[in-house]
């Protein structure tokens, strides 16, 4: 299984380096959130594969490594997650501002060749 | 009051001050200066309050914990040095604080200049009272910071923006060579606790690392008292209202750098390189800056030169390594204090009332003037040296060190006296020109101003320090000899030599040196006559060697023709190829270490036995390769499509996080997924159509275009396969075994009450991480929302969109139905469904948010699906709907919700724990059951209000712009005249008036 995530994470990765290249702001926007994916899964590869071991203790003890999937790649992962959603925000309005202003969509603030 | 906190007073009460000023109205001069004169003379009395302990050799001090781990504590230490230069700070500043509520004009904003003031009297008195040297680095810095703020008061004038950049980056270089020094200091040391440093002189003399960090320090000490390579920013400093001159570019400020060269001179001092470097650099700016000062033309620049050369006197004094020396220069820094401080205010006082400073429009102000005149011949003579005032005595005891030091350096020795001497005729020579010039000749004509004498309250300060001039000048034991005495007992100890301070010594050597360099001054300034009257500009032989021209000379180069070269090398305008740098610097970055690995990779790590492959996450898998390509490839002229393809590769990765053990983040990459499609959604409306296939490019440009893509493709492949290959590799290794994992897994729920460690570690262990991304979130938010109100669209997207544009007129065509009939209709069974359904996700979310200490769930996860809901509100029925029936005000959630985050924190404080410490206790509730309470559940609550105002905040700021892209095209075409507009511009006018 984890030949078949590995490959996962480097589709999302390869059509997010794409994406980020592209001249269009929606392209670049659609691709940062494709390479965030695949940055947020491999994050949390990086605490290993455990199945079925999420990070929930059994009440009044403490828990073994052994037992449960890596927490902190999680927790990371998770707060990573939400500013990623913020930036993706941003990014957007600052496109579409981009866009009023320059009047193009071009990441450059113009038309190739004009 | 005990001593500790008087001192603590002293240095607080300034600042305290200078806040209270700061907030006074902009032209409440009399206010500012009533509170800024009692500050300081409250300071005053407290300083006076130490003197008795301190007079017995007794060092008070004030100490606080910092961060002990580094050895920095904040220490407040005097001793009878730092009693002197503390009594100088707060005894001057107020004098000065009196005098400048009658310079300062009524149409200044005063209030402003005081608080400065008062900030840099806080500021000077930490800085010698410091008893760790980091700290007074700080300190240091913070008067380099306010000089700049002073000196730049009038920043309307060229000259004050000029003259306060000039000053702060000289003062700051120096700055930032003193911190190095400090720190090399303290590593010799082991500490940077003043007491420790000064019982370690042999050690740091020692030292290989001494002569770099005499060098640092030296470079510090210079540039902060104007010495020579460093002078020229200080008459350039003038440009300061003169109370500021009087105050830091004469008693206090750079008397800094030779404070703290007498405060390190016990550790520091005996070696050749000290008397090289200081001794040197005081030598020649005591001979250079005497000389310049004759010819300026400007009272100020005189006044300026002549600091700089009293300064360079001090510098040398404590670069001869003499203890006799020593105590000369504490003496001296002492009287020029005072006479310089009055000089200035008499220049003051003759700018204010004459409208003009410079000696050649001047003259004959001794009958207009009379009183203020007198006094500024009492101060000048102090600054020539006359006997019976105060300069003489100091004077004669450098005369006699001149003679007498035994310099390890013959060439010193030699040069000394001549050089002292030289110096003392320009002084006489100048002074005279300052008071002939101004006072005395024939009546002044065409002055800007009719000179006549100032009121008397602006008088009182100069009248104050003439008077010590004069009375330490004639009984200098029985008025500063126990001051006097107690400071360089501080400084040298037990090692204090015998001097005497007397007026008549007999008819010595230094006396006949007196009397010759008196005589050659008056002679000096009598030859130079003719050349004087001419009244040229600049300084005879000196014209070509001037400081500031380098200065400016290396200004330019560095902030225009370097910075011009650096952005041509490394900088771009285009995104594209910085973008495309980006990602092949980081696949470079990464591979980088496979290369540079010894054994092979193959062989690296102990592998893991491989999971099973599960086919149905395989097909899952399958289909999320498809979508993330396809949206890859639709993304340019489809964006729906590629914007639901990327949802689809979002969900894959959500299936993902759950079966890898992850449900927190399964469920909050759901729900983010959820606000993401829609914002994008809303953004889509403001894009520009773009049509495939039209291609009319030429065919080089096409070749182009294909010669870019190949590039692009080629990397995105490589970038793609070498993070897989990078993922597998460590999927299929042994993790490192000491992983802090176990630290949390151990700890969450004995030491933080949660069986969720995700949660716990978010709210509890890493809770300031926590409360940092919050604020981002937060910032990122306002900064959407900033953005979005000045929001202009493309001309090509004002219009209404064509599907809304058909419905109405479908509606407009039939008499049966109104415009806007058919919008509202549109999916009207699945809206009622969603309106029903607000109640259930808000339970929903409460029960995710109460749950999350122990299970998948909290406040990121809670305050994302209260979101949701609130968004599905405004999908079903439109702004203008939810806004009549909600109150929407995510500013104050996440204003509340930041302060609730923080306020859990500092809570912690009160029962005396560290920031963000968190308490927890299960309680047995009726009806729920038992449920865990901690604080970590009050910071989580805060974290779902931020959480739920941003992304709300960030998604209406986005579905507002239709609203007002709506109101604009009928304005374009008909001004708006029908009273049903008003409803609709209301509720979005009161979201965007609620920020």
């Amino acid at each position: 299984m984890e030949l078949i995530l590995a490959l996962g994470i480097g589709v999302l990765a390869g059509s997010g380096v794409w994406l980020l290249l592209r001249p269009r702001t929606f392209q670049v926007i659609i691709g940062l959130s494709l390479l965030s994916y695949a940055v947020n899964l491999f994050i949390v590869a990086m605490g290993r594969l455990k199945l079925g071991a999420p990070p929930l203790l059994e009440h009044g003890t403490a828990g073994d490594p052994a037992n449960y999937a890596d927490p902190v790649p999680q927790a990371l992962v998770l707060t990573a997650i939400v500013i990623g959603f913020a930036t993706t925000a941003l990014f957007l309005v600052v496109l579409l501002a981009s866009r009023g202003l320059t009047g193009t969509d071009h990441v450059e603030g113009r038309e190739p060749g004009s | 009051m005990p001593d500790d906190l008087l001192l603590l007073a002293s240095v607080g009460l300034p600042f305290i001050g200078a806040l209270a000023a700061g907030l006074l109205p902009t032209y409440a001069r009399n206010a500012a200066a009533w509170l800024a004169g009692a500050v300081a003379l409250v300071c005053l009395l407290l300083v006076w309050g130490l003197y008795s302990t301190v007079a017995e050799g007794g060092v008070v001090r004030f100490e606080v914990g910092w961060m002990p781990g580094l050895g920095l504590d904040f220490v407040l230490r005097m001793d009878g040095f730092a009693w002197v230069f503390a009594g100088l700070i707060t005894g001057i500043g107020f004098l000065v604080v009196l005098y400048a509520r009658y310079y300062m004009s009524a149409e200044d904003p005063v209030p402003r200049f005081f608080s400065f003031l008062l900030a840099f009297m806080g500021s000077m008195t930490g800085l010698v009272l410091s008893g760790n040297l980091i700290q007074l680095v700080f300190f240091w810095e913070l008067t380099s910071l306010l000089s700049f703020l002073l000196i730049g008061y009038w920043y309307h004038l060229q000259a004050a923006r000029d003259g306060a950049r000039m000053a702060m980056t000289i003062t700051a270089f120096g700055g930032l060579a003193l911190l190095a020094g400090m720190l090399v200091i303290g590593h010799i040391v082991g500490s940077y606790d003043l007491d420790r440093v000064l019982a370690s002189g042999d050690r740091i003399r020692s030292h290989p690392l001494y002569l770099l960090a005499l060098i640092l320090v030296a470079l510090g000490a210079l540039t902060k008292s104007a010495q020579f390579p460093f002078h020229f920013w200080l008459p350039h400093a003038m440009a300061a209202p003169t109370p500021v001159s009087a105050y830091l570019h004469s008693a206090t400020l750079v008397k800094a750098g030779v404070f703290l060269l007498a405060r390190l001179w016990p550790v520091m001092a005996g070696t050749d390189a000290w008397l090289w470097t200081i001794g040197t650099a005081g030598l020649i700016t005591l001979l250079l800056g005497a000389y310049v000062a004759i010819f300026q033309n400007d009272l100020k620049g005189l006044l300026a030169y002549s600091t700089i050369s009293h300064l360079g006197l001090i510098t040398l004094l404590l670069g001869l390594n003499s203890r006799l020396a020593m105590v000369a220069a504490i003496f001296h820094t002492m009287n020029h204090a005072t006479f310089k401080a009055s000089l200035f205010m008499a220049a003051g006082i003759i700018d204010h009332e004459t409208g003009t400073r410079d000696i050649r429009r001047l003259s004959g102000l001794n009958r207009s003037m009379p009183f203020t005149s007198r006094l500024a011949v009492v101060a000048a003579g102090a600054m020539a040296g006359v006997p019976l005032l105060n300069g003489f005595i100091s004077k004669e005891m450098f005369f006699a060190e001149s003679l007498t030091a035994r310099a390890s350096v013959p060439f010193f020795h030699d040069v000394l006296p001549i050089a002292a001497m030289l110096a003392s005729a320009f002084a006489v020579a100048y002074s005279l020109r300052f008071i002939h010039g101004a006072f005395f000749g024939p009546d002044p004509v065409d002055l800007p101003r009719t000179p006549h004498e100032p009121p008397s309250w602006m008088r009182f300060p100069v009248e104050i320090l003439v008077l010590a001039c004069i009375m330490v000048g004639i009984l200098p034991a029985a008025t500063i000899g126990p001051f006097l005495d107690m400071a360089v007992h501080a400084v040298l100890g037990a090692a204090t030599p015998r001097y005497s301070l007397t007026v008549w010594h007999g008819f010595t050597p230094p006396l006949v040196m007196s009397l010759i360099a008196l005589a050659a001054g008056v002679l000096i300034y009598l030859l130079l006559q003719p050349y004087l009257r001419r009244g040229a500009d600049g300084t005879p032989l000196l014209r070509r060697v001037e400081g500031q021209r380098i200065f400016e000379r290396t200004m330019v180069f560095l902030s225009w023709r370097l910075a011009r070269s650096l952005e041509r090398l490394f900088g771009t305008r285009r995104l594209q190829p910085q973008l495309r740098l980006v990602v092949v610097v980081a696949v470079l970055a990464a591979a980088l270490p496979l290369w540079l690995r010894e054994e092979p990779l193959a062989e690296a790590g102990r592998l893991l036995a491989p999971t099973e492959i599960d086919p149905i996450l395989a097909l899952v898998w399958a289909v999320g390769a498809v979508c993330a390509v396809g949206a890859a490839w639709k993304a340019k002229f489809h964006r729906l499509a590629a914007l639901i393809l990327l949802g689809g590769a979002g969900l894959v990765t959500c299936v993902t996080f759950l079966w890898l053990s992850a449900p927190d983040l399964a469920l909050t990459q759901l729900l983010v997924e959820v606000v993401t499609t829609v914002l994008l959604l809303l953004g889509l409306r403001w894009l520009p159509q773009r049509i495939g296939g039209a291609g009319t490019r030429a065919a080089r440009d096409l070749a182009e275009a294909t010669a870019r893509r190949v590039r692009d493709f080629i990397i995105a492949v490589v970038a793609g396969a070498g993070l897989a290959t990078l993922a597998y590799a460590a999927m299929t290794r042994q993790p490192p075994p000491d992983s802090i994992a176990r630290h949390f897994l151990e700890r969450a729920y004995t030491e933080g009450g949660g069986a969720n460690v995700v949660n716990v570690i978010l709210v509890d262990f890493r809770g300031f991480d926590t409360l940092g991304e919050i604020t981002v979130l937060s910032v990122v938010a306002l900064t959407v929302f900033a953005l979005l109100r000045r929001f202009r669209p493309a001309p090509d997207s004002v219009e209404l969109p064509e599907q809304q544009r058909d419905q109405d007129a479908y509606d407009d065509a039939r008499p049966d139905r109104r415009v806007g009939d058919t919008a509202a209709d549109w999916l009207l069974v699945p809206a009622l469904v969603m309106r029903l359904l607000f109640p259930v996700i808000g339970m929903v979310a409460v029960f995710l948010f109460l749950r999350g200490h122990d299970l998948p769930g909290g406040g990121f996860v809670a305050g994302l699906t209260m979101s949701v809901a609130i968004i599905l509100q405004y999908m079903a029925g439109g702004t203008l709907w939810v806004e009549a029936r909600l109150r929407i005000h995510p500013l104050r959630w996440m204003g509340l919700g930041l302060l609730l985050a923080a306020g859990t924190g500092i809570g912690s404080w009160v029962f005396g724990y560290p920031f963000l410490t968190s308490y927890f206790a299960y309680e047995e509730l009726p009806v729920i059951g038992t449920v865990p309470v901690a604080s970590a559940l009050l910071f989580d609550l805060g974290v779902f209000l931020l959480v739920v105002g941003a992304t709300v905040l960030n998604l209406i700021a986005l579905a507002h712009q239709s609203l007002r892209g709506h109101r604009t095209v009928p304005r374009a075409t008909a001004p708006p005249t029908a009273v049903a507009s008003a409803p609709d511009r209301a509720p979005a006018a009161a979201v965007a008036g609620d920020g």
